[in-house]
């Protein structure tokens, strides 16, 4: 199973989760506050409990690991990273904490039966199959489902049960993010998702371990092509810039690791510039402290520029730097320390993106009233009006700044002519322009051969076949061989042996030595127990010169001798005798009738001019 | 030659001459040649040579020579060539057999010294020099040197292969001078011999299959036709033009840009009555690939007298590229676009089509033409305004991915220019070029429209965000004016309304260059419109005053210099003022000012603030105009300490205009006037030089007046000179000449300019002032500065020296060589 990533989505279809009662939101008209949150997670299509083996590629794709893994009688064994692996506990923990500490007092599913559902309003009649949307899993649930993480590192070899070797590579999208290489010994597939070829914090994009795939399955590609991070990094700096010095506060709703880092470093870069060193930067998450700390603790996993400053020795990043002079405060909720320290105007990153629950919703409602204020939506995972919906009417600004450093379409296409896969499968999204930009035919993947594509449930032949197996030799066996060269630069040899199957490994053994020939019944057994080694007929090999042949006959007295050409040899007419001599590559036929003496004669001909061995 | 050069010249001779003596500075040897030139234009060659024996001496030395180095031999090779410029010198030189052994067969043309790319010029440039005269035609011909040159305009060396094309011009023209001086076109059969195996060569090239040898041919004949004005030209011309023509038949045309070259040249030259030649314009155009068509039609459209036709067609080859988009990019086809007669070209589609640096290629440079046609007066009539307009705006939409073509070459040319930078520049210098004309207003909008788009999207790069607000500065300050009001017409006023927001958020970009294009566009707006209330009233209801005056303090030397520049302008106008207290903010812009004079670590930013001052100074802002004196005595105080020499200059031109204010212009103004400078009244003078004393501008100019920046100190003497002519009736205050005030402030001056400035030179009366100034030669000191600051270098006496002493040949460098 390659990722298990969580779609958040359908949570945009409830109410927010107030830190404190909201009376706006209790009192709004029809569809009061129902249910908790739950998040659409269909298994159906497979039985989990067959999965052996689960290949995670960043954090953002294990948030539905404790859905896969627990009461579905999953077996198997998951690899990642290891930042990927603490990177992604952070962010579950988060979620968790998010959704346990406002706790429901009643809870309704009754509305999820298909007859209420229709006379819901829309979007929510629309949506698809709300009974398999679950609530959200406890700390328990998760701390189990990493307990089946094992972990790796980038270029590791790790043999799948003889069958396969997979290995993750570096893909410059997060921290510990990885595209995984899956390959037998003649065949290689590429898992690509998430990749990044950007400069940001993370190692670089392994490329050149992709090269000389079969085929290259590619995902993970930006969610919105039309934006460029550089100008999106820009337009951020600009209008937080704007708004603070009206006086006004900026929201960022984000997630608690990955591209608030790279905020955090251009903000580092521009504040001073900006005349805003005064304005204190407020991080407020319940793993705010550790995704700070864990970040500055992977220096092997980072870019080789932050790499070399932990040498110096210096803090890769330099939010260091503004914790120290306390520019930049952390804090796991609003709830104490943050109320004592709280100065407006501010800036302040906090969850969820959604806007559904966190520390978030709790701002949106302090601050969307006054216009002074900003919210700059950088996470592209959701809609931002839709993310707003239900704040409005809405007096603050909203600005959309969508940071998305994956792949976008120009990046693949080079991507791809550098790697040169021979075949590329995708989901069907990446193969056509985008609804909203129908003309746009530059964004989408355009390769030779076209890429295959596939949907949602649909089962696709990858187009190989498994042609070869590579066999081991034991090495007295080897030594045993006598080969002999046939032609300059190939020897043959014929091995007798036990081809003995276990783990999708196949090794030729000696054979056992037929027993001592005793006594004839003890004989008989043994040769029930041990299979034949018949005494082999020798092995021929060359071609047969026609024009010699023919020779030869006549030197023989044949005479009255034909010979006619075929598509695929020759055909040697002997008239008199009433035979035929078919001379093909791969064969040779004597057809004579019932002259077993002249057969023979012409046969042991015909072998003059072959090699045996 | 004065004597001592002449004394000289032996020595170094003998050291050219001298192959264990390196010469190890190639410029020196060039000096060497420029001044023999120099000699030999004012004088007569062969006396020379007759009383420098040592020169003939060592071209004959060279000429025997086997172990010279490859520079010598060139040098020797050229100082040949300046001698037997001269006839009768060349008549001298020929008796010793020299100019045969240096420039035939025998000399260094078959030896291993022509290996060396600089013998192989020097040999070029030797017979260049040399080829003035019959009897060099004469020498040229016997020595077989046109054989030689044919070869050499395929040689490795660009500079070898493009002067031997010259030389062959060069002879050609010198051979055709003679016969084409009577005659009015002579039959090539008549032509000399010399002459006609030129063109023969010439003839043979064009014919050739050799790609190189056609380009060779095409660029001797360019240089031709644009240096060589004889008659005879015509008749080249048209011999050859039927091979020229034949080139066009060969597909691909072979040489292409050479063949461009050529026509234009032939076309600049030819007389417009000839068809032959417009003909063969047509036909290029028609057969060249639109990209390489493309520089023929600019070049046929800047023609002065071209036929209507061959001009029509030019002008529809430029536009259909810019047709294709629009027929593209069209929703329906609806009326007809610009250029029925250019649209629709399926080789100009398959161009735009068949790559991305195709497409890309050819749309800019089609936009840059176009761009340049447009101011020029012979550019073609009707102008398409109107469809051109839609034209770029298309292209500037696809571009940035918001047009929405139906066709499917419109969405092939659109995932091709999406996001390309090259073109959206093309394209924006050229919209606002086209700022120059009038369009329909609803065309107009688009075009504001459209650079709105790019001015608000965060995906423009800075260089076309700058190219962006160039443009929208053009037609901005292009738009109508309202008739019977002063003010802006209601479209702009709404667009302004819509641009002061997105020029603040620029202004607050994390890269520089945006901030400073936003800051350089704001400048000019408030330059132009400052004072129309409809841009004052949107100016001040937005925060781009306020970030301008942040921007000061920018980490960015060249944002805070344009910020400065900026905050000039808005201040002139007022506009940095908030309503609440006018005065007290505007105060705050002046001391804003002078801390960055006075603190900035960077040399642009103060700059800029003296140029403000200046400016303000000169137009009597309010608050200058309000204490002056204490004004003036701040900046130069200011601007006597700084370390760059452009913000003391430009001190200098602050206190000429203070100077001007206090005692009427300054004569300098015009420079060829005949007139004396007016002097002051007397009573009036006084006053004004005591008022000169009190801001210590005399300490400053005589400070500046030893400045070791010459500009300075020149800029300066100027001031003073002025100023002394002004106070020259002055003679009440002459008594004062012995004073001990005087003695002092001269014996300070002195120290001053020998280097020694720490010592101040304390409160000067006017009248000891007058008196210094009396005293100093201030017209020497101008005489001194305005010579070049290596005139003593520059002799050729030192020239001959310096080469002497680097091989230590001079006696008194001797004791130095170890």
């Amino acid at each position: 199973m390659l990722d298990c990533g969580l779609d958040m989505t359908s949570t945009l279809n409830f109410l927010p989760l107030p830190l404190v009662q909201s009376p706006r939101l209790s009192n709004l008209p029809g569809w009061s506050l129902k249910d908790g949150n739950a998040f659409l997670d269909k298994t159906e299509l497979i039985d989990l409990s067959t999965v052996d083996v689960i290949l995670i590629s960043n954090y953002h794709c294990m948030m539905a690991l404790p859905y896969i893994t627990e009461h579905t009688g999953f077996t198997g064994t998951v690899y990642a990273t290891e930042p990927t692996v603490q990177i992604g506990r952070l962010l579950m923990e988060e979620l968790v904490n998010f959704i346990e500490r406002v706790p429901k007092a009643q809870s309704a599913s009754l509305w999820k039966n298909k007859d209420i559902q229709r006379l819901l309003p829309s979007p929510l009649k629309d949506a698809v199959e709300v009974s398999t949307w679950r609530r959200c899993y406890t700390m328990q649930e998760v701390n189990s489902a990493l307990s089946k993480i094992q972990l790796v590192g980038y270029s590791q070899k790790i043999e799948l049960f003889g069958a396969v070797q997979v290995t993750p590579l570096s893909s410059g999208y997060a921290l510990g993010s990885s595209n995984w290489i899956i390959q037998s010994h003649y065949e290689k597939v590429s898992y690509v998702s998430g990749s990044s070829l950007l400069t940001t914090h993370p190692q670089p994009m392994d490329q050149a371990s992709l090269k000389n795939s079969d085929v290259l399955i590619l995902t993970g590609l930006t969610q919105i092509p039309t934006a460029n991070p550089d100008g999106m990094v820009g337009e951020f700096c600009s209008n937080l810039a704007l708004t603070v010095r009206n006086g006004g506060n900026v929201l960022v709703p984000c997630y608690p690791s990955g591209v608030i880092y790279d905020l955090l470093e251009c903000l580092y870069q521009y504040i001073d510039s900006a005349g805003l060193s005064s304005i204190p930067f407020y991080f407020i998450s319940p793993v705010a402290n550790s995704s700070l700390e864990f970040s500055q603790i992977f220096a092997e996993w980072l870019c080789h520029n932050k790499q070399t400053k932990v040498y110096l020795p210096e803090p890769p990043f330099p939010h260091a730097e503004l914790i120290q002079t306390n520019k930049l405060r952390h804090y796991p909720s609003i709830h104490g320390d943050f109320s004592n320290d709280f100065r407006q105007p501010c800036v302040v990153f906090t969850g969820h993106p959604s806007l559904r629950f966190g520390d978030v919703v709790h701002f949106m409602e302090l601050w969307g009233k006054s216009s002074l204020n900003t919210v700059i939506f950088t996470e592209p995972d959701f809609s931002y009006l839709e993310a707003l919906a239900p704040y409005q009417p809405l007096a603050m600004k909203c600005i959309y700044c969508p940071i998305d450093t994956r792949l976008n379409f120009i990046q693949v296409s080079k991507l791809l002519k550098e790697v040169q896969p021979l075949h590329v499968v995708c989901p069907e999204q990446y193969t056509q322009p985008p609804p909203a930009q129908s003309h746009r035919m530059d964004l989408m993947i355009d390769c030779q051969p076209p890429a295959m594509s596939y949907r949602r449930a649909e089962v696709l032949a990858l187009p190989f076949k498994r042609r070869y197996e590579k066999i081991e030799i034991m090495p007295e066996l080897a030594d045993s061989l006598v080969p002999m060269e046939i032609k300059p630069g190939i020897s043959l040899a014929t091995v007798s042996a036990v081809l003995h199957t276990k783990d999708n490994k196949h090794v030729l053994q000696p054979p056992p030595r037929p027993a001592q020939p005793t006594g004839g019944k003890k004989r008989k057994r043994a040769s029930d127990d041990i299979p034949d080694c018949k005494v082999l007929k020798p092995l021929l090999s060359g071609s047969i010169p026609v024009e010699q042949f023919v020779q030869t006959l006549e030197k023989h007295g044949f005479s009255d001798i034909k010979v006619e050409d075929t598509a695929k040899g020759h055909i040697v007419l002997l008239q008199e005798a009433e035979t035929l001599i078919q001379i093909e590559e791969d064969s040779t036929h004597i057809i004579c009738d019932n002259d077993e003496m002249l057969r023979v004669r012409l046969r042991d001909l015909v072998l003059k001019f072959l090699q045996k061995f | 030659m004065d004597p001592e050069c002449s004394r000289l010249l032996p020595a170094l001779c003998a050291v050219l001459a001298d192959p264990r003596q390196p010469v190890a500075d190639d410029t020196c040897l060039e000096k060497l040649l420029d001044w023999f030139t120099t000699i030999t234009e004012a004088g007569s060659s062969l006396l020379l040579l007759q009383e420098n024996p040592c020169l003939v001496e060592l071209l004959s030395h060279v000429v025997r020579s086997q172990d010279l180095s490859s520079r010598i031999l060139s040098f020797s090779l050229r100082l040949a060539g300046i001698f037997a410029a001269q006839e009768n010198c060349f008549q001298y030189l020929q008796q010793g057999e020299l100019l045969p052994m240096l420039f035939g067969e025998v000399g260094p043309l078959g030896g291993a010294a022509w290996t060396a790319p600089t013998v192989r010029s020097g040999w070029i440039q030797g017979l260049h020099t040399l080829a003035q005269h019959p009897s060099a035609l004469r020498f040229l011909a016997a020595c077989g040197a046109v054989d030689t040159i044919f070869s050499l305009q395929g040689d490795p060396s660009l500079f070898v292969a493009s002067a031997a094309g010259q030389l062959l011009v060069h002879i050609l023209d010198l051979a055709m001078r003679g016969p084409a001086e009577g005659h009015c076109s002579p039959q090539a059969c008549d032509w000399p011999a010399c002459a006609q195996k030129i063109v023969g060569h010439i003839e043979d090239s064009l014919c050739s299959t050799a790609t190189q040898q056609v380009t060779q041919a095409l660029s001797v004949l360019t240089t031709v036709f644009g240096h060589c004005h004889g008659l005879w030209t015509q008749g080249l011309w048209v011999q050859l033009s039927p091979l020229v023509a034949r080139l066009l038949e060969k597909d691909p045309v072979p040489a292409s840009h050479s063949l461009v070259d050529l026509l234009l040249s032939v076309a600049r030259s030819a007389p417009s009555s000839d068809r032959g030649l417009w003909e063969t314009l047509a036909q290029t155009l028609s057969r060249l690939s639109p990209t390489q068509a493309g520089p023929l039609a600019l070049g046929i459209l800047k023609l002065q007298d071209c036929p209507q036709a061959l001009s029509t067609q030019a002008f529809g080859l430029l536009l259909q590229p810019l047709a294709c988009v629009l027929e593209a990019a069209a929703q329906a086809p609806g009326p007809p676009g610009l250029l029925e007669a250019a649209a629709g070209d399926s080789m100009t589609v398959d161009t735009l089509l068949s790559s991305k640096s195709a497409c890309v290629g050819l749309l800019s440079c089609s936009l840059a033409h176009l761009g340049l046609l447009q101011p020029l007066p012979q550019r073609p009539s009707p102008w398409p305004q109107a469809p051109l307009l839609g034209a770029v705006v298309t292209i500037l939409r696809l571009c940035s991915g918001s047009a929405a073509p139906t066709s499917d070459v419109g969405g092939r040319l659109c995932a091709i220019l999406v996001g390309c930078g090259r073109v959206q520049r093309a394209a924006l210098d050229f919209l606002g070029a086209l700022s120059q004309g009038t369009g329909p207003q609803e065309l107009v909008t688009q075009v504001l429209s459209v650079l709105l788009e790019y001015l608000v999207s965060p995906e423009s790069s800075s260089t076309v965000l700058k190219k962006a607000f160039q443009a929208t500065l053009r037609w901005l300050l292009s738009s109508p004016k309202t008739p019977g009001c002063c003010d802006l017409d209601p479209h702009t006023q709404l667009f302004l309304r819509e641009l002061l927001p997105v020029l603040q958020k620029r202004l607050c970009s994390p890269c520089w260059e945006v901030r400073d294009s936003g800051l350089e566009f704001l400048t000019q707006m408030t330059r132009h419109w400052g004072g129309r209330a409809g841009f004052r009233q949107v100016l001040l209801a937005s925060e781009v005053p306020e970030l301008t005056k942040q921007l000061l303090r920018d980490p960015e030397s060249y944002v805070r210099a344009s910020a400065v520049t900026a905050t000039g302008q808005l201040s002139t106008w007022g506009l940095c003022a908030s309503p609440e207290c006018p005065g007290a903010q505007q105060k705050s812009q002046l001391g804003e000012l002078l801390h960055v004079l006075s603190t900035d670590s960077e040399g642009f930013p103060r700059r800029a603030v003296m140029q403000v001052f200046t400016e303000w100074l000169r137009d009597d802002h309010g608050d200058v105009a309000e204490d002056a004196e204490w004004f003036v005595a701040r900046v130069l105080q200011a601007a006597s300490r700084d370390l760059d020499w452009e913000v003391r200059a430009q001190g200098l031109e602050l206190a000429l205009v203070f100077l001007e204010q206090l005692l009427g212009q300054c004569g300098s103004h015009c420079p060829y006037a005949v007139a004396l400078p007016e002097t002051a009244p007397p009573g009036m003078l006084a006053q004004a030089l005591h008022v000169l004393c009190r801001v210590q501008l005399f300490e400053f100019a005589f400070r500046a007046l030893f400045d070791c920046d010459r500009a300075v100190a020149q800029k300066s003497c100027d001031l003073l000179l002025f100023l002394r002519a002004k106070a020259a009736p002055c003679g009440s205050l002459q008594e004062a000449g012995d004073s001990p005030n005087v003695a002092s402030v001269e014996a300070t001056l002195q120290r001053w300019q020998a280097g020694e400035q720490g010592q101040p030179l304390g409160y000067l009366e006017p009248r000891a002032v007058i008196a210094v100034l009396r005293s100093i030669d201030l017209e020497g000191l101008r005489d001194t500065l305005a010579e070049s600051s290596d005139h003593v270098e520059k002799s050729p006496q030192s020239l001959l020296q310096d080469m002497l002493a680097a091989v230590g040949v001079l006696g008194e460098n001797e004791a130095d060589c170890y």
